[in-house]
C-alpha cells in the first residue's frame, strides 16, 4: 500500500485519484473485503490493509508502542538505560516517511513484510508485520494422530525440517517415557547436524545474495545440494522428510552411507575455505557487515533471541552444550560465540558452525553403535514389513498403528533443541487420546524477529536487507 | 531469596516437579520446575524469578482446556478454561521454570509480562490472536498472524476446524 506522508516529495495526490485505486465495485454482499472505518473506498487498500498492525504515524502512535518500534527494549530498573535524548520520539512527521517493504519483496525472504519509518535513507522506525504465510499448523496438529504428526511440523521450518520432527518427536518420547536404543539416537543426531549444515549452507547463500554476491549464491546452492541428495537417498525426500517419527527413525541409514557422509564433510570443509576467500576476507564484505546491525548480549538476553543472533553477542549459549539432548555430551564441538553483535559476527558463527558440525558428523561416523533404529515397543512402533506377509497380527498391529495411532499418557512436557535458527521448542500437551490435545511450537524466527526494530535503528536502508538476511528468519515457521 | 531450589514462591503457588515419565534419558538434562501461581500473584511471581536468574523468557503460549476440563492440577488450584504457560530460561544455572495461571473464560483477561521481559511482546500478541486472552499493558495489543478483521479465535477448542471457507475465493480477478 502507498502511505503517503504530508512532506513527501512525490506521490502526494490523494489515494483515490492514483489510477490503480479505482477499481469496479465489489462482486456481492459475500465479498472478503469490507469497508475501512474511515468509510474509505474498498480497492487496494482495504485490501492489503492490515490496520492497527501496521505501523502508523508517530502522532497516532502511543509512547509506549512508539519505543518499541524505535528499538528501545531495556526498560528494566537494573538493566542499562538508554539515553532518554537517544531515542527521538519527539521527531516530527513532516521529516520522515513510511515505507513499506515486502510482503513479496526478494530480500525478505518469503513473506516478511517490514514497514520502515525513514529519514533520508536513515531507517527509524521498524515494524515487521508477518502473518502472510500463516496456515493454523498448531490447530491441524489437534487434528493429526501422533504418528502423523511430523508430516506437520516437518513443514514449519522448512530449511531445516529434521530439528522439527525431532523437537516433535522427543516431546513425545519424553510423555511415553520410551527408553531410546542408541542407534537411533545416533542417527537423529548425523541428520540433523547434516540439516544443520544445509541450513547454513543456504544461509551462506542468501546472505551473500543481498549483499551483492551472486557466487557465493551459486556456491551455497551447489554445496547445499550434496546435503539434500543424501537426505533424499536416506529418506527419499529432499525436504519435509517425515522420517525422524516418535520412537525412532523410519528406516535405517542406507548401504555405504559412511563414505557419502565422509564426502560431504570434506567437500563442505574445502568449500568453505573457499567462502572464507570469497567473502570473509573481502574488504566490500566487511565493510557492509561490520558494525551493521549491533546488538548488546542484555537486549539480546531481554528481547529472548536465541542461536547465532545471541551467541554473536558473546552469550555462550548452545542447547546442544548447555542441555545437551541425544547424545552431544559424547561428541566434541565448540560453541562458537562473538564479540560484537553485529553483521559480520552472525556471519562468521554460521561460516564456523557448518566447521563445527562437520567435526560432529566425522565423530558420528566413527561412534555410530549397531542395533535398533527404532524402539522395541509395540504401542509405537508398528511391526515389519517382512512379518506382515506371515501373520494376521501383524498386519491389524500395523494398520492400528497407522490408523488410530497410539495413546500417550496425560501430560504436559516442553521440549528444546537447539535448531539453526536458535530454540526451537516445543510444548505439548496430551490428554491421553491419539492425538496432542495442544501442540505449540516455540519458533526460533518468529522470536528473534523482535529483535529486528533494534538492530536496524539509525541504519541505512540498504543495510535493512542485511540485518534481516543476518536473522535468518524462515517464514514458514514465523507464521506457521 | 532462592528461586529454582523447589522452595515454592513468595505465598501460595507451589512449585512441583515434572511428572512426565522416564523424560530424561540425556544424562544431565534438569528436571522441570512447575508453578502455579494465580492471576493476582503471576506478574510477582515471574518478577522473582526474573531476580533469581531466570535471564530470559523462552516461550509464551496459551491453552484452551474446554473439552478437557479434568486435568491433572496440585491441589488448591482452581482449574479454569484458559491457561497461560510461561517457560522461563536461565542460563546462569542452565534450567528451565514454568509457570502456569489459569485464566477464567468469561474474563480471559492477564496482566502483561513486557515489563519484565519485552521479548514477550510477539508471543502475547500470538496468545491473543490464537486464544483471545487480552494481556493488560502490553504496548500494542493487535492481532499479529490473522489479519486485523478476522473473527474469533482460532486455537480455542469451540472454533471448528474447517469452519472457516476457503478465503479470497471471491476475490476480484487480475485488473
Amino acid at each position: 500500500m502507498s502511505d503517503v506522508t504530508p512532506g513527501a516529495p512525490v506521490d502526494t495526490a490523494p489515494p483515490e485519484a492514483h489510477p490503480d485505486a479505482v477499481l469496479e465495485p465489489p462482486v456481492s454482499g459475500d465479498s472478503y473485503l469490507s469497508p475501512g472505518p474511515g468509510g474509505e473506498p474498498e480497492g487496494l487498500v482495504a485490501e492489503t490493509s492490515e490496520g492497527p498492525q501496521e505501523l502508523t504515524r508517530r502522532s497516532e502512535t502511543e509512547p509506549d508502542q512508539l519505543r518499541r518500534e524505535v528499538g528501545a527494549v531495556l526498560r528494566l530498573p537494573e538493566g542499562v538505560a538508554i539515553d532518554p535524548s537517544d531515542i527521538d520520539i519527539e521527531q516530527s512527521d513532516d521529516d520522515t516517511m513510511i515505507i513499506n517493504m515486502g510482503p513479496q519483496h526478494p530480500s525478505t525472504h518469503g513473506v516478511l513484510r517490514l514497514m520502515l519509518e525513514l529519514d533520508g535513507e536513515t531507517v527509524l522506525r521498524t515494524k515487521p508485520v508477518i502473518g502472510y504465510l500463516h496456515t493454523g499448523m498448531e490447530k491441524t496438529a489437534e487434528e493429526l494422530t501422533y504418528v502423523q504428526g511430523s508430516t506437520n511440523v516437518t513443514r514449519m521450518d522448512y530449511l531445516a525440517p529434521l530439528h522439527n520432527e525431532l523437537v516433535l518427536s522427543l516431546a513425545v518420547e519424553a510423555l511415553l517415557g520410551l527408553e531410546m536404543p542408541p542407534r537411533s539416537d545416533w542417527i537423529r543426531m548425523l541428520l540433523v547436524e547434516l540439516n544443520r549444515v544445509s541450513s547454513h549452507l543456504m544461509w551462506m547463500a542468501t546472505n551473500g545474495m543481498d549483499l551483492g554476491s551472486t557466487s557465493m549464491m551459486i556456491y551455497g546452492f551447489r554445496e547445499r545440494e550434496m546435503v539434500l541428495a543424501f537426505f533424499e537417498k536416506t529418506t527419499g525426500l529432499r525436504m519435509n522428510h517425515n522420517f525422524i517419527r516418535p520412537g525412532g527413525t523410519a528406516a535405517d541409514l542406507p548401504d555405504g552411507w559412511e563414505d557419502d557422509v565422509t564426502v560431504i564433510c570434506d567437500t563442505v570443509m574445502e568449500r568453505t575455505g573457499e567462502y572464507d576467500e570469497l567473502l570473509t576476507g573481502q574488504p566490500l564484505f566487511r565493510q557492509r557487515s561490520e558494525a551493521v546491525g549491533t546488538l548488546s548480549a542484555e537486549e539480546a538476553l531481554a528481547l529472548s533471541l536465541t542461536g547465532p543472533v545471541l551467541r554473536s553477542t558473546g552469550v555462550p549459549w548452545d542447547l546442544r552444550r548447555s542441555m545437551p539432548y541425544l547424545r552431544y555430551d559424547e561428541v566434541d564441538f565448540d560453541v562458537i560465540v562473538g564479540t560484537f553483535g553485529d553483521n559480520f559476527d552472525r556471519y562468521s558463527i554460521r561460516l564456523n558452525e557448518i566447521r563445527e558440525s562437520v567435526r560432529i558428523i566425522r565423530q558420528i561416523v566413527e561412534k555410530m553403535p549397531a542395533g535398533d533404529y527404532r524402539v522395541q515397543d509395540k504401542k509405537v512402533t508398528p511391526p515389519p514389513r517382512a512379518r506382515i506377509d506371515e501373520s494376521m497380527e501383524a498386519l491389524i498391529h500395523h494398520f492400528k498403528v497407522f490408523t488410530e495411532g497410539f495413546k500417550v499418557p496425560e501430560g504436559e512436557v516442553y521440549v528444546a533443541v537447539e535448531s539453526p535458527r536458535g530454540e526451537l521448542g516445543c510444548y505439548l500437551v496430551a490428554d491421553g487420546g491419539p492425538k496432542p490435545y495442544r501442540m505449540h511450537i516455540r519458533g526460533p524466527s518468529f522470536v528473534n524477529l523482535q529483535g529486528l526494530p533494534l538492530m536496524m535503528r539509525g541504519g541505512l536502508l540498504a543495510d535493512a536487507v542485511a540485518v534481516v538476511s543476518t536473522i535468518d528468519p524462515v517464514m514458514g515457521e514465523v507464521d506457521r | 531469596m532462592t528461586v529454582g531450589g523447589g522452595t515454592g514462591v513468595a505465598d501460595g503457588p507451589r512449585a512441583v516437579s515434572e511428572s512426565g515419565g522416564g523424560a530424561s534419558r540425556a544424562p544431565g538434562r534438569p528436571q522441570q520446575e512447575v508453578v502455579f501461581p494465580t492471576r493476582d500473584q503471576y506478574v510477582a511471581v515471574v518478577g522473582e524469578y526474573q531476580q533469581g536468574g531466570f535471564e530470559m523468557c523462552a516461550d509464551l503460549c496459551g491453552v484452551d482446556y474446554l473439552s478437557h476440563p479434568g486435568r491433572r492440577l496440585p491441589e488448591g488450584v482452581r482449574p479454569e478454561r484458559f491457561e497461560v504457560v510461561v517457560n522461563l530460561l536461565s542460563l546462569s544455572q542452565a534450567s528451565r521454570v514454568r509457570v502456569r495461571v489459569q485464566v477464567p473464560a468469561d474474563d480471559a483477561v492477564l496482566p502483561t509480562l513486557f515489563d519484565c521481559y519485552p521479548g514477550v511482546e510477539a508471543m502475547e500478541r500470538e496468545a491473543y490472536d490464537l486464544f483471545g486472552i487480552v494481556f493488560t499493558g502490553h504496548p500494542d495489543m493487535t492481532r499479529i498472524l490473522l489479519p486485523e478483521d478476522w473473527e474469533g479465535h482460532p486455537l480455542r477448542k469451540d472454533y471448528g476446524v474447517g469452519r472457516v471457507p476457503v478465503q479470497f475465493k471471491g476475490a476480484p480477478g487480475p485488473r
